[in-house]
């Protein structure tokens, strides 16, 4: 199978700090690649380094088979990769209502059939033409999550990076938006590429996972394996432990 | 835990919180009703259902706009809502503390750690500077700091979370409170830190026989820390639960709280949702 995704020795400083220190990883078309860590691990710079957000100074990124390493992103990668971010409060333009933030991508990418599009797109996630002159204020943490999800699935990409795409929402909203992520998925064989410092999300949503620490990929193992605890490094069993939840001693 | 004919440290009965808005009063707790011994008592639920808001109630941190009324709400015997100010914030800190659940926002970012812990020690206590200092460093030692005089003297700012958080639990507990009310107290730390910050608290709570009150809005994460669990719902407590039975809930509610994580050894696709039935609200 092709590589959808491709990153070799991807180095990220900030200053003297090295937010990525010589990530490579490989997903393939059409996986779920899940990148799990604690915060300051690098994972969420992992995406924004993939996505164009932040630069990167040494190593190469392949998308869908070309080159991207010196490379400013073109629009056609925009078209084959888009991006969920963690806080729908704060990825939502507070002053544009639903109709204009999902007209925003269509009219830089200039697609015409836009009214057919954005009907579809929010009938996909469940919200309906009801909520298309809305402002996001007036959506609930879930709502606003699933226009996030309209808007980086109107575009058709190929791709999807999620970065901790429910971690500020509820235990049973989660579960809907899981389930949305994985039903567009199947309906648009995309493949995804989804951070989270919840193991037990990861190993929901993805079929293989790399584990992140300090910048540097710790281990990549396949879920399967995990689920039978079969991994190498002590950081994993740590974080395995940890996601198993509080146990009295004694 | 032993509760015996011991009269119950904490007491609310039919407790409300009334928020008045632009359009009509808002009810964030409806009819809350607990008594609270020397245990450990967990509240779970969602964003917006109260479970705050009831700990807040309690400690007197209701902003002044809003309305609590009960029929009791009783500390320690004496009624909390006919208490004059004065005693209540004596009462504050001394016999009741609360550890909230961002140590970046609620420590003061502009005084070092050891000097908001005297800072607490001193409001309620008549003690002198050097003992003040003791007993800070003793009880940063006691949340297993290791180097409690290099950390006395740090800024929150140049801390990790999960050492500020201990930091907190050290202030909040350096007066020797009856009731810690610990609203969220691990949910901005990171997985493998939050595990070391319970144990600390859960030791500290046992060796010290106080009450625990712990909000959160993880049901399994407080039924594994707690003796007793209340769920709650739309502002009214739906199930109550010893947490060695979770497994028994009745209510649908709680049932879909606990199905609906998805965990490493289940392979549930899709996972179950919760279908809010209105009359849960009722």
């Amino acid at each position: 199978m092709s590589s959808a995704v491709s990153t070799r020795d991807m180095t990220v400083s900030f200053h003297e700090f090295k937010a990525l220190n010589s990530v490579s990883v490989d997903v393939a078309e059409g996986e779920s690649f899940g990148i799990v860590g604690e915060s300051g691990s690098g994972k969420s710079t992992l995406l924004r380094a993939i996505a164009g957000l932040v630069p990167f100074q040494q190593g190469r990124l392949t998308v869908n088979g070309r080159d991207y390493s010196n490379r400013a992103r073109d629009k056609d990668f925009y078209r084959t990769v888009q991006m969920v971010f963690q806080d729908p409060y704060g990825s939502l333009h507070p002053r544009q209502t639903v109709d204009r933030l999902l007209l925003e991508p269509l009219a830089i990418h200039g697609y015409t059939d836009v009214e057919t599009r954005i009907n579809r797109a929010l009938d996909e996630v469940g919200l309906g033409s009801g909520f298309r002159f809305r402002y996001s204020h007036q959506l609930s943490g879930g709502q606003r999550q699933r226009i996030a999800i309209a808007r980086a699935l109107i575009l058709e990409p190929k791709i999807l990076l999620l970065d901790e795409p429910t971690s500020a929402l509820d235990a049973s909203i989660q579960a809907e938006i899981l389930n949305l992520l994985e039903q567009a998925r199947r309906d648009r064989n995309l493949t995804f590429i989804m951070v989270s410092h919840d193991l037990g999300v990861i190993s929901h949503m993805c079929g293989r996972l790399a584990v992140m620490r300090q910048g540097e990929v710790v281990e990549t193992v396949p879920v399967e394996a995990l689920k039978r605890r079969e991994f190498s490094a002590e950081y994993t069993r740590q974080l395995l432990v940890a996601s198993e939840g509080f146990r009295r001693v004694g | 835990m032993m509760m015996g004919s011991v009269p119950p440290l904490l007491s609310a009965e039919d407790l409300r919180v009334t928020f008045p808005t632009r359009t009509g009063e808002v009810q964030a707790v409806r009819g809350v009703s607990f008594t609270l011994g020397r245990e450990r008592l967990g509240i779970v639920g969602e964003s917006g259902s109260g479970k705050s808001q009831t700990g807040r109630a309690i400690m007197g941190l209701t902003p002044g706009h809003a309305r609590i009324t009960a029929k009791t709400l009783s500390f320690g015997g004496r009624s909390l809502l006919t208490m004059p100010a004065g005693e209540r914030r004596d009462l504050r800190g001394k016999r009741v503390a609360m550890i909230l659940q961002d140590p970046k926002y609620s420590l003061n970012p502009v005084m070092t750690i050891g000097r908001q812990i005297v800072e607490t020690l001193k409001t309620h206590e008549k003690v002198s500077a050097t003992e003040a200092r003791e007993r800070a460093l003793a009880m940063l030692e006691a949340v297993q700091i290791r180097d409690p005089q290099r950390v006395f003297n740090l800024y929150p700012h140049e801390v990790s979370g999960g050492m500020g958080q201990r930091a907190m639990i050290a202030m909040m507990l350096v007066c020797g409170p009856e009731l810690l009310i610990a609203d969220e107290p691990t949910s901005a730390l990171d997985v493998t830190v939050q595990l070391e910050v319970l144990s600390i608290l859960d030791k500290l709570v046992a060796d010290r026989g106080m009450g625990l009150i712990f909000i959160s809005h993880d049901l399994r994460l407080v039924s594994s820390f707690c003796d007793r669990v209340l769920v709650m719902y739309g502002g009214r407590i739906v199930e109550e639960l010893p947490s060695a039975n979770l497994a028994d809930a009745q209510h649908p509610y709680t049932r879909g709280l606990l199905n609906c994580l998805p965990t490493i050894d289940s392979d549930r696709h899709p996972l179950p949702v919760l279908d809010r039935k209105p009359e849960w609200a009722l």
